[in-house]
């Protein structure tokens, strides 16, 4: 069957704006809403494995609860009723949170996200957690203790990583809208790749209270949708200011909502970062990318050509920093507190059941990671790793500062290449590290990225994402020129590029 | 333990202090949570994912905490950091709730300061390294071992109440030329600085309930030269006097070890107040790694100079001009005063003295009856039992002729035994002064028949045989009586 | 800079992980070359650079000195792996207190 023809097509096909409105004007209900998705989840994702767990009864009764106040003429959110995947590193009180990782197996924390908790006071319906590289390491999502999952594009490749599961799930209809996290392209790369839109806010920009923490000062919540209007409604419900997080900017959201309905770039400077593009990236990538800036062009915009010349370091330079931050982050799955403890003989000593538990609960990446951070802090080689990496990282913020003196965004592909095979990289850290070199800049800079789709290869029919930069706090340039790049791209091809997804099962 | 008798210690070599203090601040909440920071809640009652470092979970400054460390700075006489940060202290133990402290490493919140403490008429100036801003960690108690000490316990369990209080930590600069009087000094320095905190009104101060700790660095090197020797850390010095102690050991189990021609290990010792010696902690092989890096979760603290200023006003005044007020105030000698301060009992007579006792005999009580009490126990004179405000009702009472001297003693006993208040205790054991002259005069008669051959000595002219006669009376009446009355009364029954 | 197995298993051991021979093996070489890449940022002159270590020059965010509600005892310990007397129960402890 296709995706047209499924029971559930008209409704799980909507945009979440069409459905929010519809759910308020009484035409759907937002039970019927969410049972639909939670039917096409049923459906496909024992192939797709987008989710590590449903949460359809409680999904269910918050659809109705939402219906009863729409019923009841009480206020609700712009997005009532609209279900979503959270991603299974944000906390969620009465769900586990697992991390990915065997070490947190049945974790159920006792309390919400900051994110979680607005996504519910917005009176939206979490259908569930997605699968997520094991605590947001990596690009593919094979890292994930609990299976990969698959791209609903070709079910034999990677939906990307660390937040394949909340991309493919978008992609593969079985929810309108997830949140991701983006440490170094986790929400952008998987966009990218499964041809949706991901967005990373400036940094502080979403709270991270309740984000299970990676890098702290990389980390960002984010919006995942199939659309770039959707993505706006999304990011506007979970950012803004929160006391629980000292890095959260005490600032009014930009107004991202306004700017992704003008999808106005005339007159917009747009700087093509020298860069990130050449060598390594694959050639129906770059075709895409330069046919969308003639696009934009055409739409108005001007070109100009800026480069940032330390941002060749900008690998080497994350390599560095997220280790060692992710080192320190992890120290505290000891078994002492909470999740799995194993070793507990009677015999063993404290230090002895930490370790064996840590070794058994974390898997290679995190161990690499954890192993290289201890490195990289440890007593005389402060200086020439972490403290130097800190000191590149300035370099490559100046660089963004530099550009964007020039240019209002700054843009390039989102990821080298389009969706490898499953597999293909699992044994090549380092190739797998690759796949970040266009989205990890934003990250040490701190600045709003985001990746939309612009097009499928044509050598092998896979998506290819173009990545948008703005300036710290102008998120809003994001969804400008996104939103342009939308309406025209969709023009062009009568309909969004997801019309085109084969129906998940059939295998390429 | 080999130890070097003190004096022939000290004709060799000369030693070098070093002082830590911890001080757990009296905010309402801890240091990065609005958890409470009560002493003595039920286990685990007051904890939030913050302070039980949760996954997600992330730290926010408690901004009274950052005033009460600036105010400490300032009162130290440090330079206030324009800008600084947390830092990640990172190693592994259970009452760390993340395997990490939040501290500070290369830039205190305060530094470069000083300090005087005053000892024997001398004072000693003394270097403040920094002060800064940490948390403090959960309490374990050891299950299965016999002590109740970690070392062969079976298991462990964890509270974390106390886990993300605020702390500030002081540093000393190396402490030199105190010679001979090194364990006072130290003493006098810890004693001075729980004044000054509590001064300041940060602190509870309370040695024994853990809000004031002590590590004593202490080194020797050989009398005359001037590059430091291995230092060794003591911890568990739990009391102003396990301070003076604990210095004066180390010293003489150094001064062994190097006379014997050995070497000091440099290592943690921990402090034994019952056998009065320290035993070394457990040997690392190699020292532990702390991994600082500044603390993401957190922004820098830029205090701004009109902060510091207006926080400036607020400080009490200095430890020494406040000494030289209350001596005047008080009228004491120089001698009465440094016996005073080496006690540490300065703050207990200025609240003795709040409480109505005059100055003296506040003096009197704390310095003899409370610090004999003190010793005995082996606990400073604050932790005895009995409070400023009991001191001065047992003063009125011997004032108001309720009770004598020597009959204070034992309400004092009772007071501190928890029999209750003074008047409670005088009431209960029947101390009061028998003021009926009807039962006197019948002691008297009695005391006088009894020992014809000393009412003979008196009516020769020996008039001091009457104090015979008057311990007797006293006895008879078990020292309830007011004896300038017996002695009138006997005099006046024999002519 | 040649990582050996013996520098990884000192590293798994300030970190915790009680890493087996296998692995000591596979991950000697493996961050040995990410290693080297990494290590690319000292070709950087960067003496005179001050650190970043956030994106965006905020100071001074600091809360209030009030309580706020915790957990209770039952969610404190609902995730223990094992509790005792109202507190976590946790294997004997070797080495000091700090």
């Amino acid at each position: 069957m296709t995706l047209a023809e499924a029971p559930n097509a008209e409704i799980i096909r909507q945009t979440a704006v069409d459905l929010a409105t519809k759910i308020k004007s009484g035409e759907l209900s937002a039970v019927e809403v969410t049972r639909s998705h939670l039917d096409r989840i049923a459906e496909v994702d024992g192939e797709i494995h987008a989710f590590l767990y449903v949460d359809g009864e409680r999904a269910l009764a918050s659809a109705a609860r939402v219906d009863a106040k729409i019923a009841a003429g009480e206020p609700v959110g712009p997005l009532a009723g609209v279900p979503l995947a959270l991603k299974d590193i944000l906390t969620y009180t009465g769900a586990p949170t697992t991390c990915g990782s065997k070490i947190l197996q049945g974790w159920l924390p006792p309390y919400d996200a900051t994110v979680t908790r607005r996504l519910l006071d917005h009176d939206m319906v979490i259908l569930g957690k997605t699968n997520l590289d094991e605590f947001a390491m990596g690009s593919s999502t094979e890292n994930s203790a609990y299976g990969p999952t698959r791209n609903p594009w070709d079910t034999s490749r990677i939906p990307g990583g660390s937040g394949g599961g909340s991309a493919a799930a978008v992609a593969a209809f079985e929810a309108p809208l997830a949140i991701g996290t983006d440490t170094g392209g986790s929400i952008r790369q998987p966009a990218a790749v499964t041809g949706t839109v991901g967005v990373k806010p400036t940094y502080g920009g979403s709270s991270r209270y309740g984000l299970v923490a990676l890098a702290s000062s990389l980390d960002q919540p984010g919006p995942c949708a199939r659309s770039v209007l959707d993505a706006a409604l999304l990011h506007q419900a979970i950012a803004g200011h929160d006391p629980c997080d000292s890095t959260s900017i005490d600032q009014p959201v930009p107004d991202v909502v306004t700017a992704a309905r003008s999808a106005d770039v005339s007159r917009m400077k747009i700087g093509v970062v020298t860069e990130l593009g050449g060598e390594g990236y694959a050639p129906g990538v770059e075709q895409r990318f330069n046919e969308a800036v003639e696009l934009l062009a055409s739409l108005g915009a001007e070109i100009i050509e800026v480069s940032c010349p330390h941002f060749v370091y900008a690998l080497p330079t994350y390599y560095l920093i997220l280790p060692a931050e992710c080192s320190s982050n992890l120290a505290k799955f000891d078994a002492m507190r909470f999740g799995l403890r194993v070793g507990d003989d009677g015999f063993a000593s404290a230090e002895q059941v930490m370790a064996a538990t840590r070794e058994a609960g974390f898997g290679a990446e995190v161990k690499r990671r954890i192993i290289i951070g201890t490195y990289a802090l440890s007593s005389g080689y402060y200086e020439a790793y972490y403290g130097q990496a800190q000191k590149v990282r300035t370099l490559i913020s100046r660089d963004f500062d530099q550009a964007f003196s020039q240019a209002d965004v700054l843009v390039s592909p989102s990821t080298p290449i389009t969706a490898f095979k499953i597999g293909e990289k699992v044994d090549d850290p380092l190739a797998m590290y690759r796949n970040d070199l266009c989205t990890i800049p934003s990250n040490l800079a701190g600045n709003a990225s985001a990746s939309f789709p612009v097009g499928l290869a044509p050598e092998d029919g896979l998506p290819v994402g173009f990545q948008v930069m703005a300036p710290p706090l102008a998120d809003d340039r994001l969804y400008r020129v996104g939103g342009a790049l939308e309406a025209a791209l969709h023009s062009a091809w009568n309909g969004p590029l997801l019309d085109r997804l084969p129906d998940p099962g059939a295998l390429r | 333990m080999t130890v070097l008798p003190y004096a022939d210690a000290l004709a060799a070599y000369d030693p070098v202090l070093g002082l830590e203090v911890h001080v757990e601040l009296n905010t309402t909440s801890k240091m990065f949570c609005g958890c409470s920071t009560e002493f003595g809640a039920e286990p685990n009652t007051q904890v939030c994912p913050v302070c039980l470092g949760l996954p997600g979970s992330l730290p926010v400054v408690n901004a009274k905490a950052v005033e009460s460390a600036i105010r400490i700075g300032l009162a130290l006489n440090c330079t206030i950091a324009e800008w600084c940060r947390f830092a990640r202290k990172n190693y592994f133990y259970p009452d760390m709730p993340k395997n990490y402290q939040i501290s500070q490493y290369d830039e205190p919140i305060a530094y470069a300061g000083w300090t005087e403490v005053v000892l024997d008429g001398e004072i000693y100036r003394i270097g403040i390294e920094r002060a800064h801003m940490e948390e403090d960690t959960g309490k374990s108690l050891h299950v299965g071992g016999a002590t109740g000490r970690i070392h062969g316990a079976d298991y462990s369990l964890l509270d974390y109440n106390r886990s993300g209080v605020p702390l500030i930590e002081i540093v000393t600069k190396p402490v030199e030329g105190t010679g001979a009087k090194a364990p006072e000094v130290a003493r006098a320095y810890v004693t001075m600085l729980r004044d000054l905190l509590r001064a300041l009104g940060v602190s509870d101060v309370r040695m024994e309930q853990g809000s004031l700790r002590c590590d004593a660095n202490v080194s020797l090197r050989p009398v005359g030269t001037s590059s430091f020797g291995t230092r060794t850390e003591t911890k568990n010095v739990n009391s102003l006097r396990s301070v003076e102690r604990a210095v004066r050991y180390e010293i003489t189990r150094q001064a062994a070890i190097l006379a014997s021609g050995g070497r000091v290990i440099q290592e943690t010792r921990h402090w034994h107040e019952d056998s009065g010696i320290t035993t070394p902690g457990r040997n690392k092989e190699t020292a532990e790694d702390y991994r600082y890096f500044p603390e993401p979760d957190l922004v820098p603290i830029a205090p701004s100079r009109e902060w510091v200023e207006e926080l400036h006003e607020t400080l009490p005044e200095p430890p020494t001009v406040r000494l030289k007020r209350v001596r005047a105030d008080w009228g004491f000698s120089e001698l009465e005063m440094r016996d005073v301060v080496s006690a540490g009992a300065v703050n207990a007579i200025e609240a003795t003295v709040a409480a109505g006792a005059t100055p003296q005999s506040a003096r009197k009580w704390w310095l003899t009856e409370i610090a004999r009490h003190a010793n005995e126990v082996g606990v400073d004179l604050e932790a005895v039992g009995v409070t400023p405000q009991q001191v001065a009702e047992i003063q009125a009472l011997v004032e108001n002729g309720t009770i004598n001297d020597k009959l204070a003693r034992q309400v004092f006993e009772g007071v501190i035994a928890g029999e209750g208040s003074p008047a409670e205790v005088v009431t209960a054991r029947k101390l009061a002064i028998v003021s009926d002259e009807g039962a006197l005069a019948a002691a008297v008669n009695e005391a006088i028949n009894a020992n014809p051959d000393i009412v003979d000595k008196i009516k020769s002219g020996k008039v001091q045989a009457t104090g015979a006669l008057i311990g007797s009376v006293m006895k008879q009446m078990r020292g309830q009586a007011d004896a300038t009355r017996v002695r009138e009364m006997i005099l006046d029954k024999i002519g | 800079m040649a990582l050996t197995a013996e520098d990884v298993a000192n590293l798994a051991r300030l970190a915790r992980i009680e890493l087996s021979e296998a692995e000591l093996e596979v991950l000697a070489p493996q961050l040995d070359v990410i290693l080297e890449s990494v290590a690319r940022v000292s070709d950087v002159a960067a003496q005179d650079i001050p650190p970043t270590s956030h994106a965006l020059p905020l100071t001074n965010v600091f809360r209030e000195d009030e309580l706020r509600p915790s957990l209770s005892r039952e969610q404190v310990l609902a995730g223990a792996p094992a509790a005792e007397q109202m507190r976590f129960r946790v294997p004997k402890i070797l080495g000091e207190e700090a």
